[in-house]
């Protein structure tokens, strides 16, 4: 096996048993970055130097007999969280030349917990989008077949371990911008409960909806990330001021007794056939574990894309305001150009057409006259999206669907239209505008070999039994060890 | 028609965006689409329903007003693509 195949807990083993270094492990990426790059396009920057030298530390530190689980391992960190002195874009124009004074609250946790940092990856702009078409360095591809999307936003973090071009990676999930690309990659990604990761120097899209989250093939791996990311951050004063439990332990937990529900509308009309297949079968397979499945119903899940493309550009359009030419990132300032043209040349200038699109939908909903038919209506709706919710929490342990009504579609196919593109999200916004925890593991594959992800929701706070769910389901199935020809 | 041409042109000059009239044509047709899909928001009465603008229930986060280190001035300049050393410069306002 080389060492680009291994998964976290066996480099972890190999790690901590001193038969390979954490040196020879971080080259053994660089190179695979190399060599699968060209085609995946996962990064957008590749620091081979800093990745060696924090390879070098973590190599001092297991010798020194300490360190923990992320010790050595090397990862990509999606390039919406600013790194200190490490250009960071969110896949933006108007970021281009951006290099960040600090780090961002997750990004210094990895580091401090030894992690190694191969570089920063693609992403729709600013996070808006669900195929990384919308990036303005160029789309990534999916690595199990490069002509489909790798689903988006955060599409260059699923498909660089998918492509094995890291060990795991973070990416943000503000209407699933995790967990669909990781569905469509054939990885785990998982989207914490809203407040569990800080936001501090996360690049804000949606404050209200925005989430920091892991990506790795196994469930045991994205519990480790989450472990050393999570926990109160006093700069993000939204961020909960919460112990955090031992999420490794709770992997142990399995599903026995378990009270699984399956939301009848999940399985919306115009789902594609083998979707609902591998996902009644992964649901068959819980069952066989000692889970127990009931349906239940969140009878406003039609009107929750409606709600998500109010609220989201809303609070995108106010967020992006930021950008204005003055602090940092593109300035256009054309001579005797008044500062209202600089505004106006610099924001035009820089942002990419969804940005545009969504700052426009946003300012509009927020504008006199119209607030209260579209932002307080959506403010109204969202409420009762999330008490269907708690009230199906209050006769079951978590909830498991289909992550995205299709697999993976092709590069290009829905670029011209933006509601059909929306659409991709439609079953993993309800979550982010309840501020649950959801987690999407590989369930199989359709006929074509695009992966097909299984979601699992779980209350607030209830990351354990989100985790323990899919752990055992990986222990029990085979579909996560499986890798792309590439 | 939920929005019209001119009422885009105004939107646009209130996000501080500069349009050209392709553009400000072809977001008249998707935000009518797109706002088109939102009507059906109005099939429900929502009277009395409180809104959520944070999923979670969350209080003021307070803390001490106490003087704490802050970004240094040059290291806050660094990115700014103009700047006298002390503060942003920008093009005249008046």
């Amino acid at each position: 096996m080389e060492l680009h195949e291994l998964n976290m807990e066996q480099a972890r083993e190999l790690l901590d048993k001193r038969e390979i270094s954490a040196r020879e492990l971080t080259q053994a990426f660089l190179d695979r970055i190399q060599a699968t790059d060209p085609q995946v396009h996962a990064y957008l920057a590749v620091t081979p130097e800093s990745a060696l030298a924090q390879a070098d530390q973590a190599d001092q530190t297991l010798a020194a007999g300490q360190g923990g689980a992320l010790t050595g391992i090397p990862c990509g960190i999606k390039d919406v969280f600013i790194t200190k002195d490490l250009t960071t874009t969110a896949g933006s124009r108007i970021l281009e030349n951006f290099v960040p004074p600090y780090d961002a609250t997750a990004v210094a946790r990895l580091k401090a917990a030894g992690a190694v940092i191969l570089g920063k990856q693609n992403m729709d702009e600013f996070a808006m989008g669900s195929s990384t078409e919308n990036s303005a360095y160029g789309p990534s591809h999916n690595p199990w077949d490069l002509k489909a999307i790798p689903g988006g936003s955060s599409g260059g973090s699923a498909a660089s371990v998918a492509a094995g071009s890291c060990l795991f990676s973070i990416g943000t999930d503000t209407g699933g911008s995790i967990r669909q690309p990781a569905s469509h990659c054939g990885v785990v990604g998982m989207k914490p409960t809203y407040g569990r990761v800080s936001r501090y120097g996360m690049i804000a899209f949606a404050s209200s909806l925005d989430q920091a989250g892991p990506f790795s093939r196994t469930v045991a791996g994205a519990a480790q990330v989450l472990q050393a990311m999570a926990g109160f951050d006093p700069a993000d004063s939204t961020s909960a001021p919460m112990e955090v439990p031992d999420y490794a332990a709770s992997l142990k937990r399995g599903v026995k007794g378990l009270k699984l529900g399956v939301p009848k509308e999940y399985f919306v009309e115009g789902m594609d056939p083998e979707v609902e297949e591998t996902v009644r079968k992964a649901i068959a397979v819980l069952e066989g574990l000692g889970a127990q499945t009931v349906e239940v119903s969140l009878p406003h899940t039609d009107y929750a894309l409606a709600v998500y493309y109010i609220i989201a550009p809303a609070e995108c359009s106010s967020n992006l305001a930021r950008y204005d030419g003055v602090k940092y990132g593109l300035s256009q300032r054309a001579e005797d150009a008044s500062l209202l043209d600089m505004y106006l040349d610099t924001r035009s200038a820089g942002f990419g057409e969804e940005v545009i699109r969504r700052v426009m939908l946003g300012t509009y909903a927020l504008s006199a006259g119209y607030y209260d038919a579209y932002y307080g209506k959506a403010g109204q709706v969202r409420t009762l999206i999330k008490q269907d919710f708690l009230e199906a929490f209050k006769k079951v342990d978590a909830i498991i669907s289909p992550v995205a009504p299709t697999p993976a579609f092709d590069l290009g196919q829905k670029v011209d239209d933006p509601l059909q593109m929306y659409l991709s999200d439609v079953l993993t916004l309800s979550v982010n505008l309840a501020g649950l925890p959801g987690i999407s593991l590989p369930a199989g594959f359709n006929s074509a070999g695009r992966p097909i992800g299984l979601q699992i929701i779980g209350p607030h706070f209830a990351e354990e039994t989100v985790l323990a769910a899919g752990h055992a389901f990986q222990e029990a199935t085979d579909h996560h060890t499986k890798r792309p020809a590439l | 028609m939920k929005i019209t041409r001119d009422e885009v042109a105004h939107v646009a000059q209130l996000a501080r965006l500069r349009l050209v009239e392709e553009q400000v044509q072809r977001l008249t047709v998707q935000l009518n689409d797109i706002l088109s899909s939102m009507e059906k928001l109005n099939q429900l009465d929502t009277s009395g329903v409180p809104s959520t603008n944070h999923a979670l229930e969350l209080t003021g986060a307070m803390r001490e007003d106490e003087v704490r280190p802050s970004l240094k001035r040059e290291r806050a300049l660094a990115n700014a693509p103009d700047s006298n050393g002390e503060a942003f410069v920008v093009p005249r306002v008046i």
